[in-house]
Formats: C-alpha cells, structure tokens, sequence
C-alpha cells in the first residue's frame, strides 16, 4: 500500500512521555481533517499501546519504544507502537478485558479501548524480542462526517 | 493532573482536572484514598467537568473509588464527563457496574 506521509520517532519507557506520544500522534492525524471524536480517539489508542509497552515490556529500565505512523491510500491511517522488550507469553489472554498483570491503576481495558476505537488491531510478540501493535482506521473528514 | 475536593452534606465530590493516564494515575489513586479517609463520605460525586483527556486508567480509577465507597456502604457516581472520557466509559462499559449521570 503507498504511503503518502509518515513520522517515526522513539523515546524511553518512561510514563512522563505517554502524553508527549498522544499529543505528537494527534498533530500527525491532524493533517487528514478528522473530527474532534476521531482525534479523541486515536489520543486515546496511542496513549493505551504506548503504556502497555512502559508498564509491560521492560520491568527493570526504560527500553526504546518506537511509534510510527503512517497516511496511507484511502485515507488509512496506520499507527505502529514496537518494544524490544520481553514480550508479551499469551496475546490472547492479555487482549481478554479486564486481565491485567498490572498493578491497581490498571483495568484490563487497555486493548479493548483500542480495537473499540480502530477498525483493526494486531498485536504480534515474541519472547525477549518485544510486542508490535499495529492499529489501522479509515479517516473521514468532517467534510464527510 | 489535579485532583481538588469539596464536602457538603455527607456529599463529597472529587473534582478531576487536566489528563488522567497511567502517569498521574497512582498519585492521584492516593490523594483520593486519603481524601475518602479523612471524610468517610455517604456519597462520592467523580466531577469529570475540567477533565480534558483519559484512557483506561481513568477507567481503573473510577472501579477503584467505587470500590473503596461499597466497602464503607456508600455509592460513588460519573458525573459532567466531556465527550472523549465519555467515549472511553462508553467502551469499557462500565456503566453497567457504575452510575454515568450525562
């Protein structure tokens, strides 16, 4: 699929940076004229991946998280928030609402909020090699809307 | 975020200011619990008015507030959410479990 724009950037694992990650994702998706919801929305789904991979994928140090987002044909917007961290051992049980294996700010909701949110979610890991979560959703503008 | 509180009547409204995620989630956890113990209200009003962004850890919170109010035989509600902490309640659907007033 062609490209028509893209941003990457990384940063460390540090929670302080989860609302530098929603904000810097919603000045990108900015350019393709969403609603006010929409914008709310993809804040929403970066700001959810982005603390999965602070909390989850280094216990122990502030590993590189990547984001990348990308315009694509048909006005897809595609978002791809990567870790190199341990990896998440049952992606099917961690995408189950409610189960967490975090502490009591942590509800369990995080990767329902994002597929309720995009029209498609993956969530690939590997053991020791980190998690990649890619999040795809059709932008209409509010010329559409 | 801030988290500030006012008292009337056995009513304690929690009022939540700026973005509630992961970050301000565990100091603001313990300020309300310090605030719940210091009034051990009837009722807990979550004043979402000046909350301007969250995600699932506002989520947590609210669960986490109404919790602490079943234990000592009180009830918390949601009220003044603006439409994007709105949204994410939506999804949680935790309104199922939890009083929205909109």
């Amino acid at each position: 699929m062609k490209q028509r724009n893209y941003i990457k950037m990384e940063f460390p694992a540090r929670s302080v940076n989860e609302g530098f990650a929603r904000a810097a994702a919603a000045a990108f998706a900015a350019q393709m004229d969403p609603t006010m919801d929409v914008l709310g929305d993809i804040r929403t789904a970066v700001s959810e991946a982005v603390t999965n991979a602070i909390v989850h994928a280094y216990p122990d140090s502030a590993g590189p998280v990547q984001m990348r987002l990308r315009i694509l044909e048909g006005d897809q917007l595609e978002i791809v928030i990567r870790d190199r961290g341990r990896g998440i051992p049952d992606v099917k049980k961690a995408m189950e609402p409610m189960y967490t294996t975090g502490g009591e700010e942590r509800s369990g909701m995080g990767f329902t909020i994002m597929a309720s949110f995009m029209d498609s979610l993956r969530v690939r890991s590997s053991p020791e090699k980190g998690t990649a979560v890619t999040m795809r959703k059709r932008i209409r503008t509010k010329a559409e809307e | 975020m801030k988290v500030l509180s006012s008292y009337q009547d056995g009513k304690l409204t929690l009022h939540l200011k700026g973005e509630l995620d992961h970050h301000e989630a565990s100091a603001a956890l313990r300020k309300i619990g310090r605030v719940l113990d210091d009034y051990l209200p009837q009722d807990c009003v979550i004043d979402m008015e000046g909350l301007t962004f969250m995600d699932s850890s506002g989520i947590a919170l609210i669960l986490k507030i109404s919790r602490l109010m079943t234990e000592t035989g009180g009830r918390a509600w949601v009220e003044n959410a603006r439409r994007q902490p709105l949204r994410v309640i939506d999804a949680s659907g935790i309104d199922r479990m939890i009083k929205v007033v909109v």
